[in-house]
């Protein structure tokens, strides 16, 4: 059978989102983020929320997730993305508010914001890219760098007695009686992203259900910044990230 | 047995040549093009062995750029 008589629309199994435009992302080769934006998308497709749908970009390298998926954004100063979506969904407690940040963002200088508007319990969902480095800026070291990791700016590996150790900000949520459901996933192979898929939709039923605040991180690759190929930095991911990072759900109410 | 066969469509401007998609088939019909770039200077995905194709999508599911559509049909 010849292939141009397979490409019919009545079989079609799998494509792009609707609700991922056709801007040309501007990540880099392999990058993470733009299966994840694929996720939001189809998710928020399947739930039929597109109206109601209200995203909160942040500083780094997804400040730009607005000109991808068509819905509502809001863009947040530095780490304050969750301070934003508390007052979004309290006044507008029928909109499906998310926040989409990355470590440098939600683990360093918003940790404040992200753990008291988990502890108040606020029906929002953030998604959490850790990819252990500062991507947009140049591959700095991050709180969540692990220990003996390169980066810019610890060029011989994370010392800990210098640099303290990997913050692991999904594990002190988890501690908080206002998250209701926190997990951690990843998007490397095609299993792991239908399992990321899972958890984005059981995140936003929750805050939609009105059970708290739900926290989905995703433990990505950053190949620029670890100086790698996209499959070398999968592979490394697998090795290295997930030991101290293991994926699974850490609390589910 | 029903046999599957599928199609793989690669958006050639917006693909960026990581390779992902290469390494995620498990029937061995993707490749990077080996010298034809697109407007990007990027080696873009295309399907070299067309017939192994099962039509599993799971190209498409690691593609961070959704530059993939996957067709399939029973024979």
């Amino acid at each position: 059978m010849d292939v141009n008589e397979i490409i019919k629309p009545e079989n079609l199994v799998y494509g792009k989102p609707r609700l991922m435009n056709d801007n040309a992302m501007h990540y880099c080769p392999g990058c993470s983020h733009g299966v994840v934006h694929k996720l939001v998308a189809e998710v928020i497709e399947d739930m039929g929320m597109e109206e109601n749908a209200i995203g909160i970009a942040p500083v780094g390298c997804a400040v730009f997730a607005y000109n991808y998926i068509d819905i509502d954004w809001l863009e947040a100063a530095h780490g304050r993305a969750p301070a934003i979506a508390t007052a979004v969904k309290r006044l507008n407690p029928s909109k499906m508010v998310f926040t989409y940040q990355g470590d440098g963002d939600l683990a360093a200088i918003g940790t404040a914001e992200t753990i008291h508007a988990c502890n108040r319990g606020e029906n929002i969902v953030i998604i959490f890219i850790n990819n252990g480095i500062y991507g947009m800026t140049g591959g700095q070291m991050a709180p969540t760098t692990l220990e003996g990791m390169v980066t810019s700016t610890c060029p011989y590996g994370r010392n800990v007695e210098l640099n303290g150790y990997p913050l692991k900000i999904s594990d002190l949520v988890a501690q908080l009686d206002g998250a209701c459901y926190v997990t951690r996933q990843s998007v490397h192979t095609p299993a792991a992203v239908r399992k990321a898929k899972k958890a984005l939709r059981q995140a936003f039923e929750n805050s939609m259900n009105h059970k708290g605040a739900s926290l989905v991180e995703i433990v990505s690759t950053c190949n620029s910044g670890w100086k790698m190929t996209p499959d070398q930095a999968n592979k490394w991911m697998e090795q290295h990230m997930f030991e101290k990072y293991p994926l699974g759900d850490l609390k589910n109410e | 047995m029903a046999k599957i066969k599928g199609a793989v469509v690669v958006n050639n401007d917006r693909c960026k040549g990581c390779e992902l998609c290469v390494v995620a088939c498990p029937a061995d019909v993707l490749a990077l093009q080996p010298k034809e770039v697109n407007d990007k200077g990027y080696h873009y995905a295309y399907m070299k062995n067309p017939d192994n194709c099962i039509g599993c999508a799971s190209c498409g599911l690691v593609c961070p750029d959704g530059c993939i559509t996957i067709y399939k049909v029973k024979l």
